[in-house]
């Protein structure tokens, strides 16, 4: 224990070079056959069997390592990773616990080793499980059709971007339906795919209620409008209650409406896209549907569309027969909204699946509530904490499953910042919290969301060391300040990283921009 | 979930001071909520029987191990070293998210080592992390290049992989769009498969903003023209984009060495296992120039500094430049990607080595080469291209009984998986089928194709 009860902690500590400064000459990892006289006497000499002008001379500098050094090399570096080992409570990503059961049954050869151009015959497994995972989305959300081919949130926004130019640009109006509706609040990814699809972007700001107002959405929706992409409850913890009269006003100059279904985890069981009239909706099955956040994917952004959007879907789809037998339809139309190849991360699609099933109807369901509770349980605590206030706290009613907090108080009184506490926090063994997406409306943001995971004592540890550490600025500011204290390094600076003499994303551009090459 | 005991939800509610969970929704208009029966299936809540259940339904697949496949084209299979996967399955690694960068140390070290290993391979300084796959490295890369140039138009290889071009295609967009990129397409030799260059000049011109190709091509055709390709593009003021299968790269010359300016490829191959297509990523890679580098989209984890002298860190570069930094401002846009698998990639680079490479790559032209022989001397079946190829080539039947499609029938029969059928995206080609030999494959393997091959070619 330490001195503020607080458990005793410090991360491993491993000192560990670049993977490129180890090893020596000559050593190896991994062999392949090298003397095959019985190939090379049909084949003969396999280097000519590249022609002269392209055959490689110089060896490729990496390292040259025992099979045993990589592997511990490789250790030590997982031991200083945070992750979930202490309790993440990492806003927006809806941390959660992620089955080993399907960990382990999706490394078996039946999923791993197959290939997707496998004769459907082959594969009935798989495509048993898309169609019976696209077949519960509908239900979740009233949709008529999920493609699962966007690896991530942002690829199924993207997605959207691309079916909405689709849809227009059949009806001959692509050329005037120039602009993408969004708000301050949403995702930058729905601007940021909005744009690389060729469209303007109007950003709705912030306003009083805790979103932006119907007279201001009815301000931009014109015949130039394409299409609306917005995500509701949204970071803060706000529920846009005119969200219904929103996709009407859109709808009626026209445009499309997309639902980025983030926020999903604590409305799931009670809201379903479609009957608020949204056109499509995205689920993040990396998060909400229990496969790991893996540090940022394999993913997969499911996307659900109506009846009315599913024609410009050139992703392949998973159908059934009348036999019962599952076959892959591939759109004759191809190349207008593939985002990526094939049928999408199938190791990711088996554990939202998986976690579905393990939960059934009511396990959803309470999976919502209980992370309402543990959000609002969190704010009851959080709240009791001098420093420590709700975004927009003019606004008093429940949040939904995350609430946005700012530690602007204390940062006032004591100069430590929401950066500071995030980074003392990971000398308790807590993984950093979210602050913030771009834009900041809220001073020194931060964004706990709990999901339905963590116990009452998980969350009761993690107010205690956000309380601690706001004592903490308060007796000795300073050590909060220079923290981290536990981890293996000290606080990241980040200089030179928008310097191109100084940046260095190999470890061959840091030896020349140092002179240490040769 | 440790809090549905009713003491819990009590405790919970006592502390909120609310009587009911239902009230905690009170943000949410009645006539928003559902009223709907959910008609999800019955919940497997025991562990045992979830097992049964996953292991019944994905056990009707069949798969690579217990048969001989021929299958690449996009998703290849290698053999994946055993520490790749014990090392991306550590816990640590598999639930981290954004912590800082001290606390996630080690994690952004072993991106930082993806990167420098790949920099390696391709002979390039600056790399991203990975992006979803092959075909989105294609898009930004084009998207880069018209960013750059301020030209509209990008050559592709006529013979390029279906898929990977629709995706191309879906990041150009539409003509009626400022903004859209055309795609055009250079022919190939009809003797070689290698692209045509009079073609390519005719095509040339300064709309132009980049050539793309890929070495080996899409059908196995490694590109000997490479140098000239990319002097003719630098020639009319055009970027050199090349796509590359990195397993090709210890027996091949890095793109870097014949000009390229841009180059892109696949992840999967390295220490991926193919997932039923579920393992693609991709990757991007460019001199380290400012001209290239604030374009990329991508996140990408350079070296710095810590509040310690002499202390060594990871950040990222560029960041603002993302969409996460800039919104609709940034270059594209960036997400959740296949960033765990670039820790396996890395692991995979380390354990090879450069003689490692070097043996793999020869591996794949002694097995691939044996096998084209092989298949070439089965009466009635032809290999067009017979020399000149890395891991993958295409194979005729034009002139046995049976098309491709019943031929990939009868040899399933023989617990064999023939070469993806090229006859409905490739007519040009007749009925052929791109055949994929790699490391994993004996001569055995082989020999017991060309003997099914004989049986079923009748």
């Amino acid at each position: 224990m330490t001195t503020n009860g607080l458990r005793k902690y410090h991360a491993a500590v491993w000192d560990e070079p670049l993977v490129m400064e180890m090893g020596r000459t000559g050593r190896r990892g991994q062999l392949f056959p090298v003397d095959e006289p019985e190939l090379d006497a049909v084949v003969g000499d396999t280097s000519d069997l590249v022609p002269e002008s392209l055959r490689r001379g110089r060896p490729a500098d990496l390292p040259e390592m025992s099979e045993p050094e990589v592997l511990r090399h490789y250790l030590h570096l997982s031991q200083e990773v945070l992750g979930m080992m202490g309790i993440s409570l990492f806003g927006t990503c809806t941390m959660k616990y992620n089955p080993r059961v399907t960990e382990a049954l999706t490394r078996q050869p039946f999923v791993a080793e197959t290939h997707p151009d496998q004769d459907v015959e082959t594969l009935q497994g798989t495509l048993g499980v898309i169609h019976g995972l696209d077949r519960m989305l509908r239900e979740l959300t009233g949709m008529d059709q999920f493609v699962f081919q966007p690896g991530g949130g942002a690829d199924a926004a993207f997605l959207h971007a691309t079916v909405t130019r689709a849809y227009h640009e059949a009806r001959g109006d692509l050329a005037r339906r120039r602009e993408i509706i969004t708000t301050a609040q949403a995702h930058p990814c729905n601007p940021a795919t909005a744009a690389a699809a060729g469209f303007e972007v109007i950003t709705l700001p912030l306003e009083e209620e805790g979103y932006a107002s119907v007279e201001a959405l009815r301000a931009a929706a014109s015949e130039r409008t394409a299409a609306l992409m917005v995500n509701n409850p949204d970071d803060i913890g706000i529920y846009n209650p005119h969200i219904k009269e929103w996709v009407d006003i859109v709808h009626s100059v026209g445009g499309l409406c997309f639902y980025d279904t983030a926020n999903f985890n604590g409305v799931m069981g009670r809201i379903r896209a479609r009957e608020l009239g949204f056109d499509a909706c995205m689920m993040m099955l990396h998060k909400t549907f229990g496969a790991p956040k893996a540090g940022g994917g394999p993913a997969v952004g499911a996307y659900g569309c109506s009846e009315k959007l599913a024609p410009y879907l050139t992703a392949p789809v998973v159908v059934k027969g009348d036999d019962g037998a599952f076959a892959i339809e591939v759109p004759e139309h191809a190349g207008s909204t593939q985002v990526r190849e094939y049928l999408g991360n199938i190791p990711v699609i088996i554990k939202a699946y998986s976690w579905l099933r393990a939960l059934g109807a009511a396990g959803v369901k309470e999976a919502a509530d209980l992370s309402l509770l543990a959000n609002n349980y969190m704010e009851t605590r959080l709240l009791q904490i001098p420093g420590v206030s709700k975004g927009l706290s003019h606004l008093d009613e429940y949040r939904m499953e995350m609430t946005r907090y700012s530690l602007g108080e204390l940062t006032e009184e004591t100069g430590v910042t929401t950066v500071d506490v995030a980074n003392r926090m990971v000398d308790y063994g807590v993984d950093a919290f979210w602050m913030s997406h771009e834009p900041w409306f809220i001073p020194e943001p931060f964004t706990p969301e709990a999901g339905e995971m963590w116990s009452v004592e998980d969350l009761d540890y993690w107010i205690d060391v956000i309380a601690a550490i706001c004592e903490e600025a308060r007796t000795d500011p300073e050590l909060v300040k220079t923290a981290p204290h536990n981890q293996p390094i000290h606080r990241v600076v980040g200089s030179g990283l928008d310097d191109p003499d100084r940046w260095a994303t190999t470890w061959r551009a840091y030896r020349r921009k140092n002179g240490l090459e040769g | 979930m440790a809090n549905s005991t009713e003491e819990a939800k009590k405790h919970m509610l006592n502390a909120i001071g609310a009587a009911t969970v239902d009230e905690l929704f009170e943000q949410i208009p009645d006539e928003h909520i559902t009223t709907r029966q959910f008609g999800l299936p019955e919940p497997l809540a025991s562990e045992v029987e979830l097992k049964r259940h996953l292991t019944g339904v994905l056990g009707k697949n069949e798969h690579c191990e217990d048969n001989i496949s021929f299958l690449g084209g996009g998703t290849w299979q290698h053999h994946v070293p055993a520490i790749c996967d014990e090392i991306w399955t550590r816990s640590e690694f598999l639930t981290s998210v954004w912590g800082t960068g001290s606390s996630d140390l080690g994690r952004n070290q072993a991106w930082f080592e993806f990167a420098s290993q790949l920099g390696e391979l391709v002979g390039m300084e600056f790399v991203g992390l990975p992006v979803y796959s092959w075909g989105a490295a294609v898009g930004h890369s084009m998207r880069m290049s018209t960013r750059m140039t301020g030209r509209g138009r990008i050559l592709v290889p006529a013979l390029m992989d279906p898929q990977r071009l629709d995706v191309a295609r879906t990041y150009a967009g539409f003509p009626e769009q400022e903004g859209h990129i055309e795609i055009a397409y250079v022919g190939y030799d009809q003797a070689t498969g290698r692209l045509d260059l009079a073609d390519l000049v005719s095509r040339l011109d300064d709309d132009v903003a980049a050539v793309y190709f890929e070495n080996p091509g899409y059908l196995g055709v490694i590109e000997d023209q490479a140098a000239e390709i990319a002097r003719m593009a630098r020639a009319a003021g055009a970027e050199t984009i090349v796509g590359v299968d990195p397993t090709s790269l210890g027996v091949i010359v890095p793109p870097s060495d014949y000009g390229a300016d841009i180059a892109v490829g696949t992840t999967q191959p390295l220490g991926i296992h193919m997932n039923g297509g579920g393992g693609v990523g991709g990757f991007i890679a460019t001199r380290d120039e400012e001209r290239y580098a604030r374009e990329y989209p991508t996140l990408q984890v350079s070296l710095t500094d810590t509040t310690q002298e002499g202390e060594r860190a990871f950040g990222l570069a560029l960041f603002q430049q993302s969409s996460y930094g800039s919104r609709e401002d940034g270059k594209d846009w960036t997400g959740n990607s296949v960033y765990l698998w670039a820790i396996a990639n890395a692991a995979y680079m380390s354990v090879l080595g450069p003689s490692g490479f070097e043996e793999l790559g020869g591996a794949i032209l002694r097995r691939s080469h044996y096998a084209a022989k092989r298949i070439a001397a089965v009466p009635g079946v032809s290999v067009p291209w017979p020399t000149g190829f890395f891991k993958e080539f295409v194979v005729r039947f034009d002139e046995t009984g049976p098309p491709v499609a019943e031929i990939n029938r009868r040899l399933r029969g023989h617990g064999i998986f023939g070469g993806r059928d090229l006859s409905r995206d490739f007519p040009d080609l007749g009925q052929s089928a791109l055949y994929c030999v790699t490391e994993v494959h004996s001569r055995a393997d082989i020999d017991r194709l060309t003997t099914a091959l004989e049986e079923v070619t009748r």
